[in-house]
This record gives C-alpha cells, sequence and structure tokens, in this order.
C-alpha cells in the first residue's frame, strides 16, 4: 500500500515567468509533480503583472510582499499575516535580491513553524560576485580576474589591466560584453543607472555556455546535481532551450563547489568551459535557476528534495538521471480578466 | 578509432554527445559505418565490408573514411 501524500503548504517567490524568468513556476510545478507531496500552494509576488499570480492551476493563491528594500520588519509583519492565514509550512524565496532578508528571518521563521533550506550568510556571501575572484582562488577554481569599479574615469585605463572584449557587470544582475572603452563607459552608465555601484569588469571568456544545478544538504554532500548546456540563448543570455549533459568533470566542480561551501540549499554554477576544457565559474546564483523543471524531468526532482529536507527528511543523494533530456521554453499569452487584476492590485491578494 | 561509450546513435543517423551536448545528423552510410565502429571494426576492416556490398571504389571509400573519421575525431565522437 503506498503512503498517503503529505499535506503540505509551501510558499514560493519568483513568479515573473517573463522572458527573463523567476525560478518560481519551474519550482512549483517540480513540486507539484511529487508523489509524496498534497500541495497548497503560495505565492509571493512583488509585482501586479508577475504571470505565476493568475496561473490558478499552478499557485492557489497569491499575496503581495513587501519588496526587499523595505526591509525584514515589514516582511515579518506581512509574512506573520499570511501564516495566521495559510499555515505555511516551507517558504522558497527564488530571488537574488531577497535572499539576504529570507536568511536574516529564518530563525524567526522556524520558531513560527516555517521551515526553508537556505544558505548560511557566511555562504551566500562567499559567492558573491564581487568576491567570486578571491573565492575562486582560495578554493582551487579556475574563475575570471575581475575589477571592481567605483568611478568612470577608472575605465580610461582600463585596457592596461583588461584585453578587449571584457564584461562589465552589475552587482545584482546584468551582463554587457564591450569592444572598447568607449562600449565599456557606455556599458558602466547603463549598468549603474540601473542596479548602482560598484560595477564588475571581467575577463571575457570564450567557450561554451553551461549551467548547473545543485542542491547541497548543508553538511558538504550534493543531493543532486544536473549539468545543463545550453542550446538557444535570448539576447538577455538566458537559456531558452537546453539539454542535460553527462560529463563528470562537471559533476565533480559541482560537488567540490559544495563541498568547500558545505552550501545548504539549491544554487546554480554558471560556467564557461573553455575549448581547452577548463571549467570557469562566471557567477554562482544562491537560489534554483528558472529552468531548474528539467532536474525533476531528468530524473532527479531538486525542489521536493530541498522541501523534504527543509522538513527535516534524512535525503539520500541522487546517483542517476537522464542525460539528453532538452527543455524548450515557450511564451503563451495567458487570458485573464480586469477584476483579477483589481484584486491583486488593490488589496494585495488574489 | 573508437567511438566514445557514451555516444548515442539512431538508426536514422543522429548523433547525439551527452558531454557536450551536441548533435550531428549523417546521411545513412554514415550511420552505418559509426554503427560498426561501435562494434569495434578497423578501417580496414570497414573498407573490406563497404566495398564489398556497395559498387565503390576502394580508393575513393578509403580517403572518404579518412575524411569522415578526421570529422568525428574533430566533434569528439571518437576516443
Amino acid at each position: 500500500m503506498s503512503k498517503k501524500p503529505r499535506k503540505l503548504v509551501i510558499a514560493v517567490t519568483g513568479l515573473n515567468a517573463i522572458d527573463s524568468p523567476g525560478p518560481g513556476v519551474a519550482v512549483i510545478r517540480a513540486i507539484r509533480e511529487c508523489p509524496d507531496f498534497d500541495v497548497r500552494i503560495i505565492g509571493l509576488s512583488y509585482d501586479a503583472l508577475e504571470p505565476g499570480i493568475y496561473l490558478h492551476d499552478i499557485v492557489d493563491k497569491t499575496y503581495q510582499i513587501p519588496y526587499p528594500s523595505v526591509g525584514t520588519d515589514s516582511l515579518m509583519d506581512r509574512l506573520r499575516f499570511i501564516h495566521e492565514i495559510e499555515k505555511i509550512d516551507v517558504i522558497i524565496p527564488n530571488f537574488d535580491a531577497e535572499l539576504f532578508n529570507f536568511i536574516k528571518i529564518s530563525a524567526k521563521l522556524n520558531e513560527m513553524g516555517i521551515k526553508t533550506f537556505l544558505p548560511e550568510i557566511e555562504q551566500f556571501n562567499a559567492r558573491d560576485k564581487m568576491k567570486l575572484f578571491g573565492f575562486g582562488q582560495k578554493n582551487g577554481f579556475h574563475v575570471p580576474e575581475d575589477k571592481l569599479i567605483h568611478e568612470l574615469k577608472e575605465l580610461k585605463k582600463i585596457d592596461s589591466e583588461f584585453d578587449f572584449p571584457l564584461v562589465v557587470k552589475g552587482k545584482f544582475y546584468d551582463a554587457i560584453i564591450a569592444h572598447s572603452t568607449e562600449e565599456a563607459e557606455k556599458a558602466f552608465l547603463k549598468i549603474q543607472a540601473k542596479w548602482g555601484l560598484p560595477i564588475i569588469i571581467q575577463e571575457f571568456i570564450r567557450g561554451t555556455e553551461i549551467n548547473i544545478a545543485a542542491l547541497g544538504d548543508g553538511n558538504g554532500n550534493a543531493i543532486s546535481i544536473i549539468p545543463m548546456r545550453k542550446l538557444y540563448i535570448t539576447d538577455k543570455g538566458k537559456a531558452w532551450a537546453g539539454v542535460t549533459l553527462e560529463d563528470e568533470n562537471l559533476l565533480e566542480l559541482a560537488r567540490k563547489f559544495i563541498r568547500v561551501t558545505r552550501w545548504r540549499g539549491g544554487c546554480e554554477l554558471e560556467v564557461m568551459l573553455t575549448n581547452d576544457g577548463k571549467p570557469y565559474i562566471m557567477e554562482v546564483n544562491p537560489r534554483f535557476p528558472a529552468w531548474i523543471y528539467l532536474t525533476a524531468a531528468a530524473g532527479q526532482n531538486q525542489p521536493s528534495s530541498l522541501v523534504k529536507m527543509a522538513l527535516g527528511d534524512h535525503v539520500e543523494p541522487f546517483t542517476a538521471y537522464e542525460a539528453g533530456k532538452i527543455f524548450i521554453r515557450y511564451a503563451w499569452d495567458h487570458i485573464t480578466d480586469i477584476r483579477e487584476f483589481q484584486k491583486i492590485s488593490a488589496n494585495g491578494e488574489l | 578509432m573508437r567511438v566514445r561509450k557514451n555516444i548515442a546513435t539512431s538508426d536514422e543517423g543522429f548523433v547525439f554527445n551527452p558531454a557536450t551536448g551536441d548533435s550531428f545528423s549523417t546521411n545513412s552510410i554514415g550511420a552505418e559505418i559509426i554503427r560498426l565502429m561501435k562494434g569495434e571494426k578497423s578501417a580496414k576492416e570497414l573498407v573490406e565490408i563497404f566495398c564489398s556490398k556497395y559498387d565503390v571504389d576502394k580508393a575513393l571509400f578509403e580517403r572518404d573514411l579518412e575524411d569522415f573519421t578526421l570529422q568525428l575525431k574533430e566533434f569528439n565522437i571518437l576516443e
């Protein structure tokens, strides 16, 4: 006789399934497919036009939450309110910019009975893109050289330190490849206006773009690792199609990352594999990627394993997955009614 | 001239390298060559098999096989 699925209420952020998508909808899809759970999904949104809010077969109920810049007190107040109604078992935050706040309040959430499975602040900070080069040097990873720039004039002499092309990156998001000082200055101003200072100048590495979704147990063990090669890349650099790979070197790279950081939770390693086979870590995202459903499709359901670990279950590391599994993202015009938009806009709930 | 162990091939001539994510299409002769290579046939054996099976000039086939083998190596299909 099969075990009865566990009834759970799981709150998820990152419902912005847009051209540069948040991972929320994919995380929910994977969790809903897990036969061990009978879930009610609570969406936590920032913007009234996040598509996931209106996908009622994906998200049962959505509440708006305050932007990360407002701080943890407002976030706690809002979550307390939602918890009183919904009795949340687990929260899975999926945005880089909100993670710091969620990590900070995770102990308080735990006291309220809401479980999370997030990295420690030290782990979170160690992989920060502004510290990535030092992290790589300390732990023996290939990482591109970089330099933090605080003023436009520092770019004038950048050609003495970096060859062109180089990459101009924002501290949270965005990366622009610049082929000259003029292009670098333009990119600096554009990214500064959006994400502020400092700006990161990074060595350009030529190669094949590979992303690795990994899940660590917090004790140095990798529960799951799925490498994926981008097959189709959007103008924002996002994978619109990708295929799972079978490459022991990539698996070992992710195992080593999880081991040295004792990573707790989901993460994504953005890797550039050079023609001579060197895997450069370009960035480490401290949460699941938007393509995370592919891990479930390939046989390692990372989001549902995270839920189990958040609830204190012992989860054995996966040992196999299917290489050659492809995801192809598609755009779909979902139709809703102005009344739905009005409800989430005016009441902060839908 | 050994096909890498993890290379997936189909009868239609589709070749997938799961280590790199690359995929290729060959014609039916290419597919037959890869299938025989997977069965550990040497170049000499391949020449014998194809020249007895098809109406083909031996020297021409040897040259084409060498070209094809180089391509397979370049694409990491062969060890």
